[in-house]
């Protein structure tokens, strides 16, 4: 059995091991040339950049891994902007310890969700840490995506009436993560929705609906999201609780551990907010994919006034009674290292 | 024709209007009409299905002392914290905990002093870190009501038998530092001192007294399975309290609510079990045995509440080795040395101690929501899940 | 604290049983319970089941709940 020594991350023969891995790996010409960096060819009248870094415990769980992670989750922030993801860099902190094996398993992860998601691996580094400074692995990767002028997904022009819409079952991510964490003892089918939105995204935005705004639903989840929004554009939401999509076991977990669904992490879903009318529009694109399955209309803009009454909450969920009570911004670490 | 299992039908859509019309009913002519509950868990459910919109404007639901983190005094938590810094002592707790405001920081803050914190979610969690951790002693930081005494007696219990029968199986790293509170006694002396005050059949209270009014209760139905709706029974016949033992569904709490209400019309006071799906009069004999067993009433003080008498539980004699009052009596006795001013002086701007009583709404704290937060709570009641102010911030009807 | 759910007793093993609802499965400790029967729900709680749930006394609450709700409208 093999692993990762110190040496691994001097910068020589060891280190070149590493490389190797990743170069077999990542398949790319620019990885390969072994420049100090890649210079890469301008696709878009725009450049989207963005940065990740991903800490999760435990390393591997159903329907995925850190290292799918660490690449979706830089896909799909690129994607929710409206730009195509094309070039993504992968820094490793390696525990000395790590077993080789987890290393090759999850950098070819990584190499077959970047495949997937059609994007490159082009550059990347190396470093290792004592025992006991780090969890195994921890990875950042960066992204670089190509966005079209006069493209605006961040909610500029949302109206009164425009619908928000999920692109699918909320929580999964969040529900398998905790299952496996020493304690709880729930087991269940349920795997994390990890997955490369480019492609959904596309599909929506070729449908011809007209999306003002996009997120990816990551940590805190629906909740998170929503207040973000309601924040930074001054908006008022209201949700339907029995509108979201909830698979069957993340319901049960939800009740045993009281854990509010909303606010749960994922890794594979979207938020949207679409003009009223062109709602079904989007659903119908969004269902036609692969990720975008069991999509559905949650909610609605119900204010587009900047300046509320004090007091007022901004997001709010229809509860059972058809009451609304307030979606609030999930406080805190329920849930530490989740991605 | 599928019959649903109970927890689904105490959730049916269909009777909810019903039973709101019921209530309206109910309620009307009656004047203002205060319910208090003594559950964390109910006054989640409440917010949760957004009941409190469906009441009439003169009928109130009112949350009482139903959390047990936030009721645990300063005094056990800086025990806990001592333990938690004692080289070689790793403290296993609920999560909750972790985050609850001490003088000098929390127990999360005092991880970064090198306390040794571990998150369980049962007594059992913890049994196993001590098991599989031999080196090291693993104290369990008890806190709860009844429905967490007996899992805990449980284990203490199989493990008292299994170490007798071979001394392999002892686990004498393991210990339990006890911070559980039991309900009916708790109930019994508020109502007593007048800090809970009841409309009792002599009508109501005078005038400059501290308590807030109660017209009836809501009782707590996990702690009853355990216990039994008849260790409730004092409430309508000393106290002259209209009580119902209820479930955590919607129908539940709204029947509950109703049947309050129809009890105050016909001036009577009389104590029901509506989550008889679940609790026996006599409650669970097998888990009253083990924590009988296992557990004897001491005294204890409730945080912003000071001393309830018989309202604690300690371990007795025979499972000393697993007493971590016991076991580490000098570190405790030192951990509050030097410690009484902070004591006395803590919670100065937080309403906690009203709140838990239900004379203060979360909303009448000038920080709610503002200084006070979970990320910085000032009090406790904001730290738990079950905490009055972090459930109504988080989960509170939308004005 | 409180928080107790309901799930189903798929199978049982001395004083230990698996309960599962909506998928997700998890062993408990029974030994806080005199009996269970396989197909009961039980209330679990920090991995102790705490109660059976009475499904059948679970109806009849249900029913006396409905009738008392049919009689106001009725009365009103």
């Amino acid at each position: 059995m093999k692993y990762v020594a110190m040496g691994h991350g001097a910068g020589g023969s060891l280190t070149d091991e590493i490389i190797g891995i990743a170069r077999s790996a990542f398949a790319s010409a620019y990885l390969n040339a072994g420049l100090d960096s890649a210079i890469l060819p301008s696709e878009g009248e725009r450049i989207a950049f963005t940065t990740d870094s991903f800490v999760v415990k435990p390393l591997f769980f159903p329907g995925g891994d850190i290292g799918k992670l660490a690449v979706c989750g830089t896909v799909n922030d690129l994607a929710v902007v409206g730009a195509r993801p094309r070039f993504i860099s992968c820094a490793l902190i390696l525990e000395e310890g790590l077993p080789f094996d987890e290393l090759e398993r999850i950098l070819g992860s990584m190499g077959s969700a970047a495949a997937e998601a059609g994007v490159e691996v082009v550059t990347g580094d190396t470093k290792v840490v004592e025992k006991g400074r780090g969890d195994g692995i921890y990875i950042n990767t960066s992204g670089i995506g190509f966005a079209p002028e006069g493209l605006d997904l961040s909610g500029a022009d949302i109206e009164e009436g425009d619908a928000l819409i999920v692109s699918g079952s909320l929580g999964d991510h969040a529900m398998t993560i905790l299952g496996l964490r020493e304690g709880l003892g729930f087991e269940s089918a349920l795997a994390s929705d990890c997955a490369p939105l480019g492609g959904l995204v596309r599909a929506l935005l070729d449908s011809g609906a007209r999306v003002r705004f996009l997120r990816d639903l990551t940590r805190g989840g629906l909740a998170a999201s929503l207040n973000e929004l309601s924040e930074l554009r001054g908006v008022s939401l209201e949700v339907d609780e029995e509108a979201l999509p909830v698979k069957e076991q993340v319901r049960a977990l939800s009740e045993i551990l009281g854990i509010d669904v909303p606010s749960m992490a994922n890794e594979g879903k979207i938020v949207a907010v679409v003009r009223e009318g062109d709602a079904d529009r989007a659903l119908a694109a969004m269902h036609a994919h692969e990720y975008g399955r069991d999509a559905a209309l949650v909610g609605r803009v119900v204010g587009c006034d900047a300046a509320p009454e004090p007091g007022h909450a901004r997001v709010r969920i229809k509860t059972l009674s058809g009451a609304l009570r307030i979606l609030a911004r999930p406080s805190g670490e329920k849930l530490p290292r989740i991605c | 024709m599928t019959t649903l299992p109970a927890h689904e039908a105490f959730r049916r859509k269909d009777l909810i209007g019903p039973l709101a019309d019921s209530i309206a009913r109910e309620a009307e002519g009656l004047g203002p009409v205060r319910i208090m509950h003594v559950c964390g868990t109910h006054e989640r459910s409440v917010n949760r299905f957004g009941l409190r919109a469906l009441l009439p404007p003169n009928v109130r639901i009112v949350a009482g002392p139903g959390c047990p983190v936030c009721v645990c005094p300063l005094p056990e938590l800086l025990a806990a914290r001592a333990l938690a810094l004692k080289a070689g002592t790793v403290l296993a707790s609920f999560g909750d905990m972790l985050s609850v405001p001490m003088p000098g920081g929390s127990l999360l803050d005092a991880r970064r002093s090198g306390a040794e914190l571990r998150v369980v979610y049962s007594a059992a969690d913890a049994l196993a870190i001590a098991r599989a951790e031999k080196k090291r002693e693993i104290v369990f930081f008890s806190v709860g009501f009844e429905t967490t005494t007996a899992p805990t007696a449980a284990l203490l219990t199989a493990l008292a038998r299994e170490a007798a029968i071979s001394v392999k199986s002892a686990v004498p790293n393991f210990s339990v530092l006890s911070s559980n509170r039991l309900v009916p006694e708790a109930l019994r002396a508020l109502l007593g001192s007048g800090m809970l005050e009841a409309d009792g059949p002599n009508g109501p209270s005078i005038d400059g007294r501290n308590g807030p009014s109660i017209d009836g209760l809501i009782l707590p139905g996990h702690v009853s399975a355990i216990i039994g709706s008849e260790a409730f029974r004092f409430l309508a016949d000393d106290f002259g309290i209209p009580s119902v033992v209820a479930g955590f569904e919607p129908v539940d709490l709204l029947a509950s609510i109703r049947e309050l209400l129809a009890q105050k019309r016909r001036g009577i006071h009389e104590l029901r079990n509506l989550y008889s799906r679940a609790v026996l009069p006599e409650g669970n004999l097998k888990a009253k045995a083990l924590m009988a067993e296992v557990y004897e009433n001491r005294d204890a003080e409730w945080r912003g509440l000071g001393i309830l008498p018989g309202t604690g539980l300690a371990l007795r004699s025979a499972f000393a080795a697993y007493d971590a009052s016991a076991k580490f009596r000098k570190t405790l006795s030192e951990s509050v040395a030097g410690q009484e001013a902070a004591i006395q002086d803590e919670a100065a701007g937080c309403l906690c101690s009203r709140v838990i009583l239900g004379s203060a709404e979360p909303g009448d704290c000038p920080h709610f929501g503002s200084v006070c937060v979970p990320e910085n709570p000032l009090g406790p009641c904001m730290v738990s899940e079950e905490g009055t102010c972090r459930i109504r911030l988080e989960y509170g009807e939308a004005t | 604290m409180c928080v107790a759910t309901p799930m189903r007793l798929v199978s049982l093993s001395g004083n230990e049983g698996i309960v599962e609802e909506g998928g997700v499965s998890r062993k408990v400790s029974l030994a806080l319970l005199d009996s269970a029967v396989i197909g009961d729900y039980l209330l679990i709680h920090a991995g102790f089941a705490i109660a059976v749930v009475d499904e059948e006394e679970a109806m009849l609450s249900l029913e006396a709940i409905e009738a008392c709700a049919d009689d106001d409208a009725a009365g009103a």
